[in-house]
């Protein structure tokens, strides 16, 4: 089981990443002491939620680039929603989050599963709704810090067994959906309708279906993290998470899910999150400049999109001879 | 008249000028697989030559290699007597080799003039596409051809039958010597087949040389001066069509000894499983009833294009159809998707097993018993000691060979993963089973493991639909045959009535 969760891909990744931090703390040893990790891993939450739902989304040979629309839209309706009624218990505004967060998800789904828009398009064209939707709600306007009750923004801070909740939240989503992806008919679905839908077709399964659950579970990932940024930011406007989509589209691409579908791991798409996450965090602490933070990152997208390139290609040989084969 | 296989000279006997285009002893290897074996043709102006031969016979690994697209293991291409390679498609069109194919591989999304000028469009003096000459000239090919197409519509406009004179008007502007029409009629309609009819002719006046290939005789008679004939990638005979009857081409076309390699099975048919009663669809196929008993093996025969993959969509409940009812074992059923079918108990093991059968990033285990989720599940979840335990059962029963169960059915051989999506289908524990064109692509000796295995299954009381267009494995592994042509039954030939000319005859409707 533990062979099958870490594939070599993903070993490949950890060594990457245990480079990186030993690299850094050449420069800046304080970087790598536990409390600092815990800090970057707090800090890398939100993107570790996103990229496991963008992962499954990816797998079934779709995208999703709604999803930091859908976070700030989640994010400011709870706000609101907080603003309006403080009294609210964090479990009403939780299950708000989640659950708006997937309708917007499933609205995503349904198009791309009764309509056959192609993802891309579809996701684009929400991704610009949802931005626009924030600003009809808010009028433009904030919702500060100062405005929303001291629940609403301490339940991200708590401290549980000495981690805080944000981070908590990411780990559970790490089990659940690991345990969603190896060990549910669900989870099989997706791998198989993304690897090859014709043959998914041919046993009975409803490929657009699988695709429509794909997009809810992104989206109910998305609601979640849209209430904990702004509640761990205490701010919420049109703009939060701007262009985040691509962040997390790149951590998936990072942890070797392919986007050519039917290939990707939740261990895959944490790892590719964390070694952005690291990145991000280490590079001013270490000194270099905000361009070179950026083409780091872009560097890290293309080697990891060429080693995928390689591995599909070795793949396409055989596809080939066996063509041939068959004439 | 009749040439031995291995003993093939160019033909010598050819009257009137040399060939401008020929194929001398030429042979085509794939991996495991002689695609061609010392094969010549040769092709004279003026001239009609038919190329005919079973599915699978090298029809198109000769249009292939005249092409440039597949280079001979050995052997030449000839142009005008002299051995000229084609390494590039490129090649063959600069010696004046065009062809029109089944399917027209042409751009929808230009006009039609564009369509007949690509990569040799006129130019001014800026070097720019000269757009009015080009249109003029497309205007005046296309009426050199008697079509009345507008050059300056989109091709996506145009009919079928339209983009055929296309594809024709293209040849004629690269100056064409040689014009080879695959299938050709496959699509068109009577009218427009008469049409293509006059074309030819008027191509063969212009003294181009054309290789027809086609299964229909009468079409072949009708417009070819000479014939080729190849089986199992050999050339069996070739001559004048004026020579020749129907029957002697067929015979060329199928005969051979074609019963020990076949498991001997005594057919112990019991009561009826399956019954189809008017299957209809709009487009592809009308009236389609029969009835499979247990242990029976159905073959279902036809030409490519019969309609009989297309019904058995159909009734695995991919495609729905227009009418019909389906009963099992006595029951009325309804199949609205490929779930409802394996309910029932129909599987369908599709031709293309890359695109339609395995999920070739899942392992073994998965695959397998993909279709049976639903009984190794709990609410969803998945019972995994069961689901290793159903994949380990059926592996075994089809003596799987793979270093384990985890490996990725991407790695396996061809015959392997014929095997893991024979075994996903067994796993649903299914009462009749569809296989189409089990054995295509597979090597020899898989091949017969899985005819062994298709015995065995029909003597444990499956009934097997088998969908092939290979004669041999219709006539050796069938105890009934349904032959269908252009979407209809057209016979039912009980065990004794199996023969290979019978077949064909009712294939091609002679």
């Amino acid at each position: 089981m533990l062979k099958r969760l870490i594939t070599s891909r993903e070993a490949l990744l950890i060594g990457a990443i245990v480079l990186l931090l030993v690299l850094i703390s050449t420069r800046f040893p304080g970087f790598v002491r536990p409390a600092n990790l815990a800090n970057v891993f707090n800090d890398t939450s939100p993107l570790i939620l996103l990229a496991i739902g963008q992962m499954i989304v990816i797998l079934t040979k779709c995208i999703d680039l709604s999803v930091a629309a859908n976070l700030a839209l989640t994010g400011m309706v709870v706000s609101m929603v907080n603003v309006a009624a403080p009294g609210l218990p964090m479990a009403v505004i939780l299950a708000v989050a989640i659950g708006l967060g997937a309708l917007l998800g499933m609205f995503n789904g349904i198009l791309v599963w009764k309509l056959q828009i192609p993802p891309i398009v579809v996701t684009l064209g929400t991704m610009t709704i949802f931005r626009g939707t924030i600003f009809l709600l808010s009028d433009g306007k904030w919702v500060n810090s100062h405005e929303m009750s001291p629940a609403f923004k301490a339940l991200p801070r708590t401290d549980f067994l000495s981690l805080p909740v944000l981070s908590w939240m990411a780990i559970i989503a790490v089990i659940l959906f690991t345990i969603v992806m190896t060990r549910t008919t669900l989870g099989r679905a997706f791998y198989a309708a993304g690897g090859n839908p014709h043959a998914a077709t041919y046993a009975g399964i409803n490929v657009g279906k699988t695709q429509f659950w794909a997009f809810t579970i992104s989206g109910a990932l998305a609601g979640l993290t849209g209430y904990l940024w702004v509640s761990r930011f205490a701010v919420a406007y049109v703009d939060i998470a701007g262009g985040f989509e691509l962040d997390v589209v790149a951590a998936c691409v990072i942890g070797g899910v392919s986007i050519m579908g039917g290939i990707g791991t939740v261990a895959g798409a944490l790892l590719g999150a964390l070694f952005l996450g690291i990145i991000k965090n280490a590079l001013p602490v270490v000194d270099i400049s905000p361009f070179w933070q950026l083409a780091i990152s872009g560097g890290a997208i293309i080697i990891a999109v060429a080693l995928n390139a390689q591995a599909n290609r070795e793949k396409g040989r055989i596809i080939l001879k066996r063509a041939e084969h068959a004439t | 008249m009749l040439t031995q296989p291995g003993s093939n000279a160019p033909p010598k006997d050819m009257p009137g000028e040399p060939a401008v285009l020929a194929l001398h002893e030429v042979t085509k290897t794939f991996p495991g697989v002689k695609a061609l074996s010392e094969v010549s043709l040769s092709l004279y102006p003026g001239k009609v030559t038919a190329l005919i031969g079973e599915n699978g016979a090298g029809k198109s690994t000769v249009v292939k290699i005249l092409t440039g697209i597949y280079q001979p293991n050995g052997g030449n291409i000839l142009v005008d007597g002299k051995p000229t390679p084609f390494p590039v498609p490129q090649a063959a069109a600069n010696n004046g080799v065009t062809a029109i194919h089944q399917e027209t591989v042409l751009f929808d999304e230009l006009s039609v003039a564009e369509n007949i000028f690509l990569g040799h469009a006129p130019h001014n003096a800026l070097g720019l596409i000269d757009l009015k000459t080009m249109t003029e000239k497309a205007r005046a090919l296309l009426e050199s051809i008697g079509a009345n197409i507008d050059p300056d519509h989109k091709l996506k406009d145009l009919g079928i039958a339209n983009k055929h004179l296309v594809a024709i008007a293209r040849a004629l502007s690269i100056d064409a010597r040689v014009v080879i029409m695959d299938e050709p009629t496959a699509a068109l309609s009577h009218k427009e087949i008469e049409e293509l009819y006059d074309l030819v002719e008027s191509l063969k006046a212009q003294g181009k040389a054309i290789l027809f290939i086609s299964h229909k005789f009468d079409e072949i008679f009708r417009i070819a001066d000479n014939y080729t004939v190849f089986r199992d990638g050999q050339l069996i005979g070739d001559g004048a069509i004026a020579d020749v009857s129907e029957a002697d081409l067929v015979k060329m076309m199928v005969g051979r000894d074609v019963s020990q390699i076949f498991p001997e099975r005594t057919p112990n048919v019991g009561d009826a499983v399956l019954s189809v009663q008017g299957y209809a669809h709009p487009t592809e196929f009308d009236d389609i009833s029969f009835t499979l008993r247990k242990g029976e093996i159905l073959g279902f025969y036809g030409l490519v294009g019969a309609g009989r993959s297309e019904f058995m969509q159909s009734l695995f409940g991919i495609t729905r159809p227009s009418a019909g009812a389906v009963e099992i074992d006595g029951t009325p059923v309804e199949i609205k998707s490929p779930a409802d079918a394996v309910n029932n108990g129909i599987v369908y093991v599709p031709e293309d097993r890359g695109k339609q059968g395995a999920v070739l990033d899942l392992p073994i285990f998965q695959n397998i018993t993909l279709p049976s989720l639903g009984r190794i599940s709990n609410n969803g979840f998945l019972r995994l000691a069961e689901e290793f335990k159903l994949a380990r059962e059926y592996a075994e029963r089809l003596d799987l060979r793979a270093a384990s169960l985890d490996t990725h059915v991407g790695n396996l051989s061809g015959g392997n993963q014929q095997k893991v999506v024979i075994a996903k289908w067994l796993a649903t524990h299914p009462k009749v089973i569809i296989l189409d064109e089990p054995t295509k692509g597979v090597d020899i000796g898989s091949k017969a493991a899985v005819h062994d295995f298709m015995a065995e299954l029909a003597a444990q009381g499956l009934a097997i639909v088998m969908v092939s267009s290979e004669i041999p494995e219709v006539l050796g592994m069938s105890d009934r045959v349904i032959v269908m042509r252009e979407g209809r039954i057209v016979a039912e030939l009980a065990d004794h009535e199996l023969e290979p000319e019978t077949l064909v005859r009712h294939a091609a409707g002679i």
